[in-house]
């Protein structure tokens, strides 16, 4: 009924174009932005940002990054890990080398070394395919994390390894450290995602999004109609890196406040990643979202449903919670294979028929 | 965003259904599941049960009853804040997280929240410094305490000389792991050992390359901080090439039922600090049997009782629960906050008469917490494997560590972390 | 010659044989990769429920006994019996193929012709539904397995070894354990080769590897094939389960050898089952030897994880489809 485009006129290509061609999504999608940042803050308290909120704000980049690559250019990756660690651990040092730099630069730079490693791990992309390319990037997993394991340098030569966020403010309220208050946190981390959602849209859609597409879907054929190997998927790592670095930047600084590497980003964190997006959509910036919902929330509100509801003890619980995601994904993928943002397409195509399907 | 909402109204709806403020709440971070669940059960068993004969044999403490909330972490930090968040908003009194990452992370937390945590043996052992770290504790002993006691018995054995004597440390390499290397390589320069540090990557089931080179090396001892599979692993090895068990010590976390018990007979001799009393021949043992096991009323699948974690577990409940009775002196009130705990903790003070009316006596060392030092004396005993007997006995009292060496570390360690964070120090 | 030489043969000697336990983990990989083109994420899970449910057969453990006295109130653990570890083999074998059958009624049926990745994302469906479903079964403590084969350094070995290298060299290590593992793989990939070269229904799973539809079209049936591999793959976690459990007792973290067998993969080639056993044995040995030689001595050790990959990375710059990978042709 009111999902539909009927009288929505289109008169230019622009307006064709846009992400939002349904002027009920649009609006949909506005009236929840603008729910996120006003309500949002007024409603939050520390359960919810902590336990829910902040991981599924933090995943959500990562699995943008990581879609990047995989889904849209083509290129397995199961160095995740590895590369939010580095994210995490340039913070640290950026955090503690320049008290005084602003979070949010601390948060960018941290980005933009990741990029850096990433481009260099993204080399052997251009001899080695398929899911042979992965050895590329669990190398760079295993090595970084022995590497920020091992130097002493990487976290102050502090007598265990542990590196701790110490407090820092952003326009007078703490964002890191004890006393960060959650809706500042959560208004810090909701801007990093609406900005780099928007710019992972735009990048995908643009030039470079249909190099990476070309690429993923043929390389030797998008070579001969002139695309760059090289260029596109170095690009496709660094940015993807980019994104994957202040993921890990802010699950460190924001989220954790303190970390250790082999725990917090360890093989099981990349494969974590690649889940969500795969179960999401490969290839799709929705995709990312929904992916990394399923795998944040799900665990979360089974287990309130279990122990908090029904009282069952926590082991069974937790291999309840197992078995149902195990086997939701497995039913999910049954129904549609590729993934939850199809899922939502097909919702979205019958919602515009409905009610008259006919 | 769907999963959004369902998770909104589950949450909301298991908020509201939340226990009663009148109670005695005692949060358990266990873990039953994940690479380490084979000894978090055990540890989560005791804790409960304890909880539960306080409750069925003494109607609580101080007449209020207790409840335990426990929180699956499956040792996983980002479930541990979930866990954490969840719970506190219940007067949780005091948290014992079990795992040393989520400790680091949740000292500044606890700290801002006035929350004490209680870190037995594990986590961050600068903060025996309660000067700098006001909401956390880790009396009896910490890791500093376990490496110099460790340090102290091959002393002993070797009739105090042991210049020269080569000790390996094999180690998980993780912030747990490397927490000794520090004290061991104060306490070599002070006695002359030689010192050698093998790495073993986590989980640890490949350790070959490790045990090989001990092999080649032939170091007179070799102390193990290990946890989950590295043990049964490490020590099946070191049976293998049948390296003497009686110089093999393990901390505390290394020396459960769970780790010797896949070697077979091959482990007999290998020996473990501890903290506590091990066995089950405590009266306590007998008053858990019928107000508990009996009752049916124990925690998990009541089959732990007596092992070592679980009397780890149950000690650690024991020591919450004597806190919570200071703090109920101290202030006067049966049903304390989290804040009153925490003046509790540092009031409380363990003597041998207060453990033998509890049915244990014996069953820890006796030492007194402070405002300064919230790590008690650091005391812990060398601990044996009988393989025949399938059991653990104490071979050593007691024993204090090398505090002249540790003390320094502590002071230098908390200090560091005070620089960094702007914490002024307490207790003027 | 110096006994730092001699002791660089033993690191190589054991090297090899760790190559031999990797390999076993990666050849169940291989199986089900070479028949259905599925990158089975579930290996490891699939060992790990093996083992469980070898040694719950063998100490007479009841299943779910947690679950249902959790329900139930009641107080049942075991049904007091023990079961010869040779009879507790054949039922463990007959769960794993009640098990193969379930996961081609329920799930692989339904993703015939579909996207790899896709098939991948089903079994990490499959590797936490069954990680759940064997903790609900037989519970998560840590369990002793012995089914009789030795373990300990071979005495006889190091015996005579020992005069090689002069006072400072004790004779050559080798666990009993990883001799026993050999000659297990060496059984297993002959079995494994004699059955697919000379048995009909071998035959038949290497049509189903060279072209699924062809081999459709002259009358095989891929769902039978699939139950067949997946069995076949069962009883290779079986082994694999039997081996690296003896060493650590049966325990979560023993579905975690799966990612030793990954560099493996990538270096011998997901369809090949020599490549199997040779990309086990390099990267047992270049693991060894490198932290043997460099690592331990000048990079302060642990360095086994990370070079295991950067040796398969080099190898792959040189050949990107694996040692013994098909060569990859490429068609605009």
């Amino acid at each position: 009924m009111l999902y539909r485009e009927a009288g929505d006129f289109k008169t230019s290509y622009a307006k064709d174009q846009q992400t939002f061609p349904i002027l009920f999504d649009r609006w949909g999608y506005f009236i929840m932005l603008a729910l996120a940042f006003i309500v949002g803050p007024m409603i939050i308290n520390d359960y919810w940002l902590n336990a829910v909120v902040l991981p599924f704000l933090i995943y959500s980049i990562a699995a943008l990054g990581l879609n990047i690559l995989t889904g849209y250019c083509g290129q397995v990756s199961l160095g995740t890990g590895g590369f939010m660690a580095v994210g995490a651990y340039a913070s640290y040092k950026l955090m503690t080398s320049f008290p005084d730099l602003n979070i949010a630069f601390v948060i960018i730079l941290s980005g933009g070394v990741t990029a850096l490693v990433g481009i260099l791990f993204g080399l052997p992309s251009l001899r080695i395919k398929g899911f042979y390319l992965a050895v590329a990037t669990l190398a760079a997993q295993f090595f970084l994390v022995w590497l920020f394991n091992k130097v002493p340098w990487f976290y102050n030569y502090s007598a265990s390894g542990q590196i701790s966020a110490p407090e820092r403010t952003i326009f007078g309220y703490a964002i890191s450290g004890a006393n960060a208050l959650p809706h500042i946190s959560y208004l810090f981390c909701l801007t990093f995602v609406v900005i780099l959602a928007w710019g992972a849209r735009n990048l995908t859609r643009g030039a470079n999004g249909r190099k990476w597409m070309a690429i993923r879907d043929m390389d030797i054929a998008a070579e001969i109609i002139g695309v760059n190997p090289l260029k596109t998927k170095l690009t496709a790592f660094a940015i993807s890196s980019f994104y994957i670095g202040i993921a890990g930047a802010l699950l460190f600084a924001v989220y954790l406040g303190a970390a250790e590497v082999g725990e917090a980003f360890g093989i099981t964190k990349s494969f974590l990643v690649l889940f969500m997006i795969i179960i999401g959509g490969l290839g799709s910036i929705f995709g990312s979202f929904a992916g990394a919902a399923f795998m944040i929330l799900m665990p979360v509100l089974l287990k309130n449903i279990f122990v908090g509801q029904m009282g069952w003890p926590t082991d069974l619980a937790a291999h309840m919670e197992f078995v149902i995601v195990g086997g939701l994904i497995m039913v999910f993928l049954i129904l549609e294979p590729h993934g939850l943002a199809a899922l939502w397409r097909t919702a979205k195509e019958k919602l515009r028929l409905w009610p008259f399907p006919h | 965003m769907k999963f959004t909402k369902l998770t909104a109204i589950a949450v909301a709806a298991s908020m509201l259904a939340g226990p009663t403020m009148a109670e005695l709440v005692f949060p358990s971070l266990s873990y039953r599941t994940g690479p380490y669940g084979a000894n978090g059960i055990p540890f989560a068993d005791g804790y409960s049960d304890y909880f539960t004969l306080v409750n069925e044999r003494d109607g609580g403490i101080g007449g209020e009853m207790t409840k335990v909330v426990e929180c699956e972490t499956a040792y996983n930090t980002e479930k541990g804040v979930e866990c954490y968040e969840s719970t506190k908003g219940m007067g949780s009194l005091v948290y014992q997280p079990l795992s040393t990452g989520m400790t680091y992370q949740l000292i500044p937390k606890v700290t801002a929240d006035d929350i004490p945590m209680h870190t037995m043996g594990y986590g961050r052992t600068s903060a025996a410094n309660g000067k700098v770290f006001s909401h956390v504790f880790n009396y009896p002993a910490n890791y500093w305490n376990g490496a110099s006691v460790a340090v102290n018995h091959v002393l002993d054995v070797n009739g105090g000389d042991i210049a020269g004597k080569k000790i390996a440390l094999v180690y998980h390499n993780s912030a747990y792991g490397k927490e000794p290397i520090r004290t061991l390589e104060e306490l070599a320069k002070k006695h002359n050992f030689e010192l050698s540090l093998l790495a073993v990557d986590h989980p640890g089931q490949e350790q070959k390359s490790q045990w090989l080179q001990i092999r080649r090396e032939k170091p007179d001892y070799v102390f193990m901080w290990g946890w989950g599979v590295m043990n049964q692993v490490a020590i099946q090895e070191a049976a293998n090439i049948r390296f003497n068990m009686e110089n093999f010590i393990g901390i505390w976390w290394s020396g459960s039922e769970n780790d010797v018990i896949p070697a077979g007979d091959a482990a007999n001799g290998y020996k473990a600090l501890n903290m506590h009393a091990v066995g089950n021949d405590f009266p306590v043992f007998d008053d858990i049997q019928k107000y508990v096991v009996d009752a049916g009323k124990a925690a998990g699948a009541g089959d732990q009782v007596g092992t070592v974690l679980y009397n780890r577990g149950m000690y650690a409940a024991m020591l919450a629960v004597e806190a919570a009775k200071t703090a109920q002196g101290i202030h006067g009130t049966a049903n304390i906050t989290p804040a009153m705990m925490r003046d509790g903790m540092e009031a409380l003070e363990m003597t041998a008469d207060k453990m033998a009316g509890l049915g244990m006596a014996g069953f820890g060392p006796e030492f007194a917490v402070s405002c300064e030092n919230h790590g008690g004396p650091g005391l812990s005993s060398v601990t044996q494997w009988d393989a025949t007997a399938k059991s653990w006995s104490q071979i050593s009292d007691f024993s204090p560590s090398d505090n002249d060496v540790i003390g320094k570390l502590i002071m230098e360690d908390s200090a560091a972390y005070a620089a960094e964070n702007n914490i002024e120090e307490g207790c003027k | 010659m110096s006994a730092n030489f001699y002791y660089g043969i033993e690191v190589f000697l054991n090297g090899l044989m760790a190559g031999v336990m990797y390999s076993l983990v990666a050849l169940g990989f291989v199986l089900i990769f070479k028949a259905s083109g599925i990158f089975n994420y579930a290996q490891g899970v699939m060992a790990l429920f093996a083992a469980l449910c070898l040694v719950g057969f063998q100490s007479g453990q009841i299943p779910f006994a947690h679950v249902i006295n959790a329900t139930f109130g009641t107080e049942i653990h075991h049904f007091g019996w023990h079961m010869p570890a040779l009879l507790a083999i054949v039922c463990t074998l007959m769960m794993m193929i009640l098990f193969a059958f379930l996961v081609e009624k329920f799930v692989l049926k339904h993703l015939v012709n579909q996207e790899p990745i896709i098939l991948f994302m089903a079994t990490i469906g499959l590797a936490y539904f069954m990680e759940g479903f064997g903790d609900l079964m037989w519970g998560s403590d840590i369990k002793k397995l012995d089914v009789g084969i030795p373990q300990g350094g071979n005495l006889w070995l190091e015996e005579n070894t020992a005069f090689l290298g002069g006072d400072d060299f004790y004779g050559f290590y080798i666990d009993n354990l990883d001799i026993w593992a050999t000659i297990f793989a060496a059984i297993l990939v002959t079995a494994l080769i004699l059955f697919s070269q000379y048995t009909k229904t071998g035959r038949a799973l290497r049509a189903v590897a060279d072209d699924h539809q062809a081999a459709l079209s002259v009358g095989i049936s891929l769902r039978v094939i699939w139950v067949i591999v997946w069995s076949i793959a069962g009883f290779v976690a079986l082994v694999a389960g039997i081996m690296w459990g003896s060493k650590s007792g049966v325990q979560f973290s023993l579905s975690l050898i799966a990612l030793k067998a990954l560099p493996v993969l990538m270096l011998g080639g997901f369809t090949s089952i020599p490549g199997a056993i040779i990309g086990g044995l390099i990267i047992g040995v270049g693991e060894k030897m490198f932290e043997f030689l460099i690592g331990a001595p000048f990079l302060g050790g642990a360095t086994e994880n990370w070079f295991a990959y950067m040796l398969a990375l080099l190898f792959l710059v040189f050949r990107p489809q694996g040692l013994f990978g098909e060569k990859i042709i490429e068609r605009v």
